[in-house]
């Protein structure tokens, strides 16, 4: 699903915060991408999620070399991943539906039915009674809700999430970990960053490890409970 | 209900309406239509003025022939109405000729106190048959002492700043339309700068550049229009009080030899086109910004 071959990234002219990264990202996985900060963890997710470009080395998305696929074509990529970014990236004089509606509607899709999917996913996340408000109504922890119910309404292939868990309680990450399992056994492939190390510990996981803009480690862990 | 008009394709999902980015631009595209329709009314008017005095001088020449010779006088009469070509050939008499001279030097001229020229008003048919260099050759043998004059001598002069004033009107139109064009692609930047948040999240989530250049482009074609009829409107008041002006005795005067501000209806409906003109011209302006400056994201 994802592939990367010797890929480095710096931005503009400054040094390399990504090095010499080759890894694959098989379909069905479920990935916690850790490492400390400033270790390159959200640069490597803007690399998957086409928010930039590598300075150097090989990307493949679903089959696409990212070198040789024209522009023209990167939405359709982008279509196919959810991301639910660090800071939520609402769109603050939408609704809460409209924000979920928005993949739908850049997809071109419209109508009674689309609401009423919405509105269905975000009863989901427990906002049922917020459809019609405004993000700076919501709290932090409502945003996000509203920010994942995006990233998941259009049913994406690859779901990127940066630091999901910064700005909830131990058990409200845990539910929204739980969320992403259930994600996750429906087919949809994680992708989350996170420095979490008590959280990551409860969850089956292949764990990518960053550090100084190098991938160290790569293993797969058993859940210590599922 | 609201989230409904939206997705079923009704607003905006940027702000565009709020943002202040636009404020001006109906303002703008409205002098900028104004000046455009009062220099397209003035090249037009002055356009139609350039062939009237054409259309009025086609096919008339004047021949010139010094006083006291009439037996001469009747050769080149009968020289002229022989040409083939010409359809008429007449001699003015002396009250004729100090008539053309009253602008000049005044009414109640005696004819006797100038040895005036005589003046033979020659007219042609205008077309291929007449061969002006072959009359002029003719003249000559006939009588050598005569001036042909074609009139070109002060017409061509006159069409020559009839036309420098047109091509000043087309430069003035061009200008107007390029700092209209200026104005949108600023307001389209500012718009771009203020919701650039938003647009990366669009570019995000699949946007297609047109997708996001469709938002912005609408909303210029919303405010060109609004411009484009508040100026024309304002224009055709303009244009109408000239033409009022012109038709009233009292300011008649002032406007004598001006040409008429009065327009045609092909006139006024190329003045009308300044509406849709200003509504594309805008609409293409911010459709080309915003994907210029789309086509610099990954």
């Amino acid at each position: 699903m994802v592939r990367f071959d010797n890929v480095g990234m710096r931005y503009g002219a400054g040094r390399e915060v990504l090095r010499d990264i080759t890894m694959r990202l098989a379909p069905g996985g479920f990935y916690f991408l850790t490492g400390p900060s400033g270790a390159g963890k959200s640069s490597l997710l803007k690399l998957i999620y086409l928010a930039e470009r590598p300075s150097r080395g090989l990307i493949t998305l679903f089959g696409h070399d990212l070198a040789t696929t024209p522009r023209r074509e990167l939405p359709a990529l982008r279509r196919k991943i959810g991301v639910v970014f660090q800071d939520f990236r609402l769109i603050p004089h939408l609704s809460a539906l409209d924000n979920v509606a928005l993949p739908l509607r850049v997809a071109g899709l419209r109508g009674e039915r689309v609401r009423n999917n919405v509105a269905e996913l975000l009863r989901w996340v427990g906002l049922a009674d917020h459809l019609d408000a405004r993000p700076a109504t919501l709290s932090g922890g409502q945003q996000q809700r509203v920010a994942i119910a995006r990233a998941v309404v259009s049913r994406p292939s690859l779901l990127l999430a940066d630091e999901p868990t910064g700005n909830v309680d131990e058990r409200g990450a845990e539910r929204l970990l739980r969320l992403f399992v259930e994600l996750n056994r429906q087919g949809t492939t994680i992708v989350i960053a996170t420095h979490s190390e008590s959280l990551i510990r409860r969850f089956p996981h292949t764990r990518l490890h960053l550090e100084g803009g190098e991938l160290t480690t790569t293993m797969q862990l058993q859940a210590e409970y599922q | 209900m609201s989230g409904l008009r939206r997705i079923l394709g009704g607003p905006l999902d940027l702000p565009l309406e709020r943002d202040g980015s636009g404020r001006f631009l109906p303002w703008i595209v409205a002098l900028m239509v104004y000046i455009a329709a009062l220099a397209l009314a003035g090249m037009m008017a002055l356009h139609g003025a350039a062939e009237r005095w054409q259309a009025a001088l086609a096919g008339t020449l004047t021949v010139e022939l010094p006083p006291g010779d009439a037996a001469r006088d009747d050769a080149v009469l009968a020289v002229l109405r022989a040409t083939p070509g010409v359809r008429r050939a007449d001699l003015l008499d002396k009250a004729a000729t100090v008539k053309l001279l009253e602008p000049w030097l005044g009414a109640g001229l005696d004819p006797g106190d100038l040895d005036l020229p005589r003046l033979i008003d020659l007219r042609t048919d205008g077309g291929a048959g007449f061969d002006e260099a072959a009359l002029a050759t003719r003249l000559a043998a006939a009588a050598p002492e005569a001036r042909l004059d074609d009139h070109h001598r002060w017409v061509d002069p006159l069409l020559r700043t009839a036309l420098a004033a047109e091509i000043l009107g087309a430069s003035i139109v061009l200008l107007v339309g390029a700092a209209a064009v200026l104005s949108i692609v600023f307001a389209t930047r500012t718009g771009l700068a203020i919701h650039q948040g938003a647009i990366e999240v669009l570019h995000l989530i699949g946007a297609r550049d047109t997708y996001i250049a469709r938002q912005f482009q609408w909303q210029a074609l919303r405010l060109g229009l609004r411009g484009g009829l508040l100026g024309l409107a304002a224009g055709g008041l303009t244009l109408a009080g000239f033409a009022a002006a012109g038709r009233s005795p009292s300011l008649a005067g002032m406007a004598a030899g001006l040409p008429r501000l009065a327009l045609t209806p092909l006139g006024w409906t190329a003045l009308a086109l300044l509406l849709p003109g200003a509504g594309l011209v805008a609409l293409v302006t911010a459709r080309v910004t915003v994907l210029r400056s789309l086509a610099r994201m990954p």
